[in-house]
């Protein structure tokens, strides 16, 4: 085999453009919808999760703290594929029990924010540990409670700081979400990876798994650009010119913060 | 300086321990409506904590605090602390608010004002400290001076009957140092109830009606300026003033 012929042989394995064209409409029409559900629906439960996790960790009840450390070492200890499994085998019947519905997506959901709790959690209680104690001091001094204090102003301010780690969580987010396949979705249900995953099995051809990667690179890699702009602005700030202070400038120097 | 509703403060006897280090021993201050008690004495002698103690910040494990007389321990303590002003030596501004925000937030959270309501209170408020221009940047962009009089600005929004410094010009650049006692010394001036926690012996000398010395968790000295920087009686006052002057 001459390299010609290697190269011909990666072609056609790899750049089907008919295979890879016969499913773009499906993965625009039913692939693409559902991972974005998925993503978003399970990084907003994760996040408020996240914050919840983030709060028990940091108070003075040492029960709380203790829960939301044996949670984060566990969720985040275990491999994602195995937490989805377990969660979406084992809760299955009783959801179906219960509700009715045979449809895993609920559960798929469940196992993704449970599982991005745990890591958004520890950037959150990353970032409001980071504050100055000064600021907590100064805020209760003006005669606010602890949670108020908290609330509108050492919060705010941690999140602020971790919103680079938080999108990047997200973007691992939009990965993962593809290995809800092993639940077994209904033809409606499935997102870009499995869509690309039954094109491929179906035609024997590996193309359409390039049409899923192009699709995941178009969202990861906006929100990886995102990332290194907030970083950037969080680093240096709205451009703005210092002014001498007033009071120094009487005694002939420019004030330095 | 407009004039300001002042309240007397003493504390008590007051004790507090942090594990076995006795921070406090038995502390008594006591500071007349409408006059400045400045404190002074090496690092560590418990200068800072008793204020925290005294806005209850830290809980005192003894001894008692009163506000005009009476007790306020058994006070909801965040009602307390909307009465006494408190301004730090690292000033702790809130750096993701502007500065009129800075002064307005607890105006309009603590006392329920509008937004508007509350902008305007504290644009009057920063005009009194010379910083109206600077209403809408942020702390970052301002030297230590100018924060250091934005928080002086927050504090006296809330319209405290006692103010309390914990070393409010230490953190600053040498020649930032005088615009922000100029202000405490308008306060004062004006009939506000301080507690100056400093190292400015001039401040001490020439603003203060009473100065305390402490050291090691005890008030080793208390009276008029006069008569601690000039006629010291206690050994360890004699010694820390030879230090610092």
């Amino acid at each position: 085999m001459d390299l010609q012929e290697i190269l011909k042989q990666l072609g056609e394995t790899f750049l089907d453009w008919k295979a890879i064209g016969e499913v773009i409409p499906k993965m625009f029409a039913v692939g693409l919808p559902n991972t974005l559900v998925l993503a978003i629906a399970s990084g907003v439960i994760g996040t408020v999760l996240g914050m919840v996790l983030a709060l028990m960790g940091i108070s003075r009840n040492p029960v709380a703290r203790w829960i939301a450390r044996v949670y984060t070492d566990i969720l985040r200890g275990l491999p994602p594929v195995l937490t989805i499994l377990v969660i979406g085998l084992g809760f299955g019947p009783i959801i179906r029990q219960l509700s009715g519905s045979t449809s895993p997506y609920p559960l798929a959901v469940a196992a993704l924010s449970l599982m991005s709790a745990a890591y958004i959690g520890e950037i959150f209680r990353s970032g409001i540990q980071s504050v100055d104690k000064g600021q907590l001091e100064a805020t209760r001094a003006l005669g606010f409670g602890y949670g108020p204090a908290m609330r509108l102003v050492v919060v705010p301010q941690g999140v602020r700081r971790v919103l680079p780690a938080l999108v990047n969580q997200f973007i691992a987010l939009i990965k993962e979400s593809s290995l809800v396949f092993v639940l077994g979705l209904l033809a409606s249900e499935r997102e870009i990876f499995q869509i690309g995953k039954d094109a491929a099995s179906t035609s024997g051809n590996l193309s359409p798994y390039v049409a899923a990667a192009i699709f995941y690179l178009a969202l990861t890699i906006p929100l990886t650009h995102f990332v290194n702009w907030i970083d950037r602005r969080l680093r240096t700030g709205r451009p703005e010119k210092k002014e001498p202070d007033e009071a120094a400038a009487v005694v002939g120097k420019g004030a330095q913060a | 300086m407009s004039e300001f509703v002042s309240g007397t403060l003493t504390a008590k006897n007051i004790h507090l321990s942090f594990g076995s280090n006795r921070v406090l021993r038995g502390i008594d201050l006591h500071v007349e409506k409408g006059t400045t008690a400045s404190v002074i004495g090496p690092s560590g002698s418990g200068k800072s904590t008793l204020l925290r103690v005294m806005n209850r910040l830290i809980e005192p494990e003894q001894g008692d605090i009163l506000l005009d007389g009476r007790s306020v321990l058994k006070d909801n303590p965040d009602e307390l602390r909307r009465r006494i002003g408190m301004v730090f030596q690292q000033f702790n501004l809130f750096p993701h608010k502007t500065v009129a925000e800075n002064v307005s937030l607890a105006l309009r959270k603590l006392r329920g004002m509008s937004k508007e309501q509350a902008r305007e209170d504290a644009l009057a408020q920063l005009d009194l400290v010379g910083l109206k221009h600077k209403a809408d940047a942020r702390p970052a962009n301002l030297s230590g001076g100018q924060q250091q009089r934005v928080a002086i600005a927050r504090a006296l929004a809330m319209k405290p009957e006692v103010m309390f410094f914990d070393e409010a010009t230490s953190a600053l650049d040498p020649e930032l140092v005088k615009g922000v006692l100029a202000l405490m010394t308008d306060l004062a001036k004006g009939g506000m109830t301080m507690v100056v926690v400093t190292h400015e012996m001039g401040f001490s000398r020439n603003v203060s009606d009473t100065v305390t010395f402490m050291d090691g968790g005890v008030v080793v000295e208390t009276g008029s300026p006069e008569q601690l920087f000039t006629e010291p009686r206690t050994e360890r006052l004699k010694g820390f003033l030879s230090d610092v002057l």
